[in-house]
């Protein structure tokens, strides 16, 4: 099953702590592949805020592709950090060239475009690319987006970790999700490795969704860019928290009322009773089922934690908030190993109605419970 | 019987009839009983007379003959009265002296039973016994990285919507606007599905309302029965029960009149109209209401005079296309309760489902569909119709379901399936096949005469008799002396005892494939079937 392990900071942290939790846990996952997510992006990237950056695998061929591709839509490179790792790859991981983050300036005709617009567009080219890769094999896309990086690989984090040198100041960065473990219920393929980005959002799990198929027949029939792709299960949990958020303007605290809701019982005296029962109604096709933990980053950094109703699988959340910095772990021996110095009679693990949240300023953790009022809407 | 009598066409022997009767002349009492049971007056009383011949010993003395007389039942071999294998007649023989035995090898009554130019009707099923839903195997079982989850333990949630639902954008915008909302009832996914008062006894009735009100009461199940066509007893529509009830007004508008006098008396809202535009036993006929079983009672309720056949039109006259009907039908139904009762078509399955279902995503007050497979149960109908018409209801359901996902609306016109459920006594598995093909809710009706009410009739065309009024258990019968037979209580505690068994093994299904907080709509990857052609057509996994 997969390890998940999330940080928040303050300040950039290298990724490399995230993996070495992840290295504790080891005794769930068997070290077959790890996935990572930075965002709030330190070392050169500080003043790079803006410029979506493209992370992903290219061959020299891809490379050459993907620069035609770009500079004939008009994007102009601003800054890259590419790595090709000189050495023999660790037993199990294939050797595919370059891993790339290359920022670009967007085309001067998305001037006039709203944000919606431009974003949609971000999300197009990163489809687009991964199109192009997928027929040669020469371009693997992770994610098109300003102060985000991905890196996924197939092997044993700590081996690929070394291998790929994370512990490079480009990639020190405040947002943090690193998970271990490749897909085990489909084939072995990349882009089946958690986390999974779109616009901003990006989410892991564990467990298995149950409910993947009407799910997904139901995202990828909302007509949104991005909802495509689905080589895992797990990929929509990401999607409904995009829907949710950007689609329907509400709150991360409402996203478990949307993937989980309350029971009858549980909704009868609550003071936004109405709107519930509605919102469980029209979102009943996106109701998850099965044990699973979503951890999650939002675009201005914040991160949460929320279980499925049965709560079969735990998770933690927990951290310092004079040192500002939390952790969120699927196991609590991963929080000990990457942030020992805390006060540990505060961690939390959200059980079926909680959602544990903490801000980009990495003060509290927040928990919201699904019988708690809701907070404004967007 | 004489050697020379005469052979015309439709003459039997008892070896050409599908049921013989076997009858014990050593055990036999000669109580009469059974003749006077049976439904079809397919045995009678019988003197015999028996020649016996006794040759003395030694030659000297002549052999004498004796006769003698004895009393026994006698089979007719005229197909009129041909037996239905009901059985009835074993039921009351206190000795078990008599008893239908079926022979398969007999098929010359078919040939036989369109006597007078008149085409067979009968009651009853489409004595087919395949049944493509037995087949689907539920392959999807959660065991490594989601263990399975507990029936008996883990909390479930069972219900399903009924009514227009909302995509999300638009409930959010409604909420917001404080606009008008489709209305939505939180159902149980098993609605008994439309039977008519006509159609059925009194007692059979009033059985299954006991049960429906005890499920929802005691036992808080919110089950739901629809009426049928043709109306409603007065005294339900002005009761507090009429939220349990669907009420059926079929294109024809039988038993509106009476349904229209009761709007301002109504206490209660019903459940939700259910317009019935065809039936999946007979598509495109009307059912069959025969004379025998209009009483003063059913003729009241449907406004016409007693003791009169009622073939009910396949839609009504003055519907110019099935667009228009819908359209109409819904709008004028939605407006008689102020728009705060769903409305939705039934339809029989056909190649045309897909256009209705076009229809309906486009009509804001249409609150599902209904759709009734070539399985589906009916009052009468011609033997023709209910053998050779119709579509099977799992590749109809599923291109409808398929065609809500391309629309991007599956669930927002919930999906309730009819027809060959529990045919085999397999309700939850055939319930919880179609609702992982798409159904949002089933609907049954000749299970719970079954189950409910003991009804004899099977695939192998035994009984049907439900059409002309004799119905040896009481439930399709509309005189008191044949329907007193059937103790209400007694239905309504086995149609509360199959519900209950249903909700257990629908989570026996549900809970080892990871499922337990919604219902499974569209699960599809959970299905998977050993026939190649099936598992393409249907869309599900080939398991051999
Ligand atoms: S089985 Fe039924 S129809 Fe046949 S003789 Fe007996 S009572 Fe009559
Ligand atoms: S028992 Fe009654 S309802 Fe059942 S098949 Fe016979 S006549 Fe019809």
């Amino acid at each position: 099953m997969c390890r998940l392990f999330a940080l928040t900071s303050r300040d950039p942290v290298s990724p490399m702590r995230a993996i070495d939790a992840l290295n504790v846990m080891k005794e769930g996952h068997d070290g077959s592949g790890v996935g990572l997510f930075l965002s709030g992006l330190g070392g050169p990237w500080e003043e790079l805020k803006e410029y979506p950056i493209l992370s992903g695998i290219f061959t020299e061929d891809g490379l050459v592709q993907v620069f035609d591709y770009m500079a004939k839509k008009g994007f102009q490179s601003k800054f890259s950090v590419t790595f090709k790792p000189d050495i023999e790859p660790p037993v199990g991981t294939p050797k595919r060239g370059t891993y790339a983050s290359i920022a670009y300036k967007v085309p001067d005709d998305w001037k006039g475009l709203t944000k919606e617009q431009a974003d949609r567009n971000l999300v197009q080219t990163r489809l687009n690319l991964r199109a192009m890769g997928e027929e040669g094999g020469d371009i693997m896309v992770f994610s098109f987006w300003p102060d985000t990086i991905m890196i996924k690989e197939v092997g044993d984090p700590l081996a690929i970790a070394e291998y790929l040198k994370l512990d490079r100041e480009e990639l020190y960065a405040r947002h943090i999700l690193a998970q271990g473990r490749q897909n085990t219920n489909y084939a072995i393929n990349l882009y089946a490795c958690h986390p999974f980005f779109i616009e901003g959002i990006s989410t892991m799990t564990n467990g298995e969704n149950t409910a993947f198929v009407p799910i997904r027949e139901y995202l990828m029939s909302r007509g949104v860019t991005g909802y495509q792709g689905y080589q895992s299960d797990s990929e929509v949990f990401t999607h409904i928290a995009h829907f949710a958020t950007r689609k329907l303007g509400l709150d991360i605290s409402s996203y478990k009322h949307v993937i989980t809701p309350m029971n009858d019982e549980e909704m009868a005296d609550h003071p936004d009773r109405e709107f519930l029962v509605s919102l469980k109604r029209s979102c009943r096709k996106l109701i998850i089922d099965g044990p699973n933990c979503v951890i999650g980053c939002l675009p201005d950094g914040s991160m949460f934690m929320a279980q499925d109703r049965k709560k079969l699988r735990p998770g933690v959340v927990g951290g310092n908030p004079e040192l500002g910095i939390y952790g969120f772990s699927s196991e609590i021996c991963g929080l000990n190993a990457a942030i020992p110095d805390r006060d540990r009679t505060k961690d939390f693990q959200p059980m079926h109605l909680d959602t544990a949240i903490v801000g980009p300023d990495c003060r509290e953790v927040l928990q919201c419970s699904q019988k708690d009022p809701l907070r404004l809407r967007h | 019987m004489l050697s020379e009598r005469p052979i015309t066409p439709s003459t039997l022997s008892r070896k050409d009839l599908p049921w013989q009767i076997k009858w014990d002349i050593n055990t036999c009492t000669k109580c009469g009983r059974c003749t006077s049971v049976c439904p079809v007056n397919a045995i009678e009383l019988g003197v015999f007379r028996k020649r016996d011949v006794k040759p003395p010993m030694g030659l000297s003395a002549k052999p004498t003959t004796e006769f003698s007389t004895f009393y026994g039942i006698r089979q007719r071999t005229d197909p009129a009265y041909a037996c239905i294998g009901c059985a009835m007649c074993n039921m009351v023989c206190p000795n078990n002296a008599i008893e239908p035995t079926r022979q398969y090898d007999s098929t010359t009554l078919q040939f036989q039973n369109n006597r007078g130019g008149q085409p067979r009707t009968r009651g009853g099923r489409r004595n087919n016994s395949e049944s493509l839903l037995d087949q689907l195997k539920f392959i999807r079982i959660s065991m490594l990285t989601d263990p399975a989850l507990d029936a008996g333990r883990h909390e479930f949630e069972m219900r399903t919507l009924l009514g227009r639902v909302l995509s999300p954008e638009a409930e959010l915008q409604c909420f917001r606007d404080n606009g008008w909302k489709p209305p939505v009832r939180e159902i149980y996914p098993l609605v008994i599905g439309g039977m008519s008062f006509g159609a059925l006894s009194p007692n059979m009735w009033e059985g299954l309302q006991m049960g429906v009100a005890y499920l929802n009461e005691e036992l808080n199940m919110p089950v739901r029965m629809c009426t049928g066509e043709g109306g409603c007893p007065p005294r339900l529509l002005r009761s507090r029960f009429l939220k349990y009830v669907i009420l059926q007004i079929a294109s024809g508008y039988f038993g509106w009149d009476e349904i229209i006098h009761a709007i301002p008396d109504m206490k209660e809202d019903p459940c939700a109209i259910e317009i019935k535009y065809g039936q999946g036993a007979k598509p495109g006929d009307g059912g069959l209401l025969m004379w025998y079983k209009v009483n003063k009672l059913i003729a009241a309720i449907r406004g016409v005079p007693k003791g009169v056949s009622l073939p009910s039109p396949p839609t009504h006259q003055t519907k110019y296309s099935i667009e228009e009907a819908v359209a109409k039908m819904i709008q004028s139904m939605s407006m008689a309760w102020g728009f705060r009762v769903p409305v939705y078509p039934k339809i029989s399955a056909s190649s045309t489902s897909l256009a209705v279902l076009n229809n309906l995503v486009r009509n804001p007050y249409a609150a599902g569909l209904a759709i009734d497979g070539e399985d589906g149960g009916t009052g009468a109908a011609y033997n023709v119709s209910m053998n050779h018409m119709g579509h099977p209801i799992a590749s109809n359901l599923r291109d409808c379901y398929k065609a809500l996902c391309v629309a991007g609306a599956q669930n927002e016109i919930p999906l309730i399936a009819g027809g060959g459920i529990g045919k085999h006594g397999n309700l939850a598995a055939n319930a919880g096949a179609l609702i992982m093909l798409g159904a949002s809710m089933v609907q049954i009706g000749k299970y719970v005469m079954q189950a409910g009410a003991g009804c004899l009739g099977s695939e192998k065309d035994r009984c049907n008799v439900c059409n002309i009024g004799v119905c040896p258990k009481g439930i399709t019968s509309q005189d008191p002396r044949v329907y007193r037979r059937l103790d209400p209580e007694k239905v309504a505690e086995r149609v509360v005892d199959f519900y209950l068994s249903f909700d257990t093994e629908l989570r026996k299904v549900f809970a080892p494939l990871g499922r337990s907080t919604s219902l499974p709509v569209g699960m599809s990857d959970a299905l998977g079937i050993s026939d190649k052609d099936a598992a393409d057509r249907l869309d599900i996994k080939y398991v051999i």
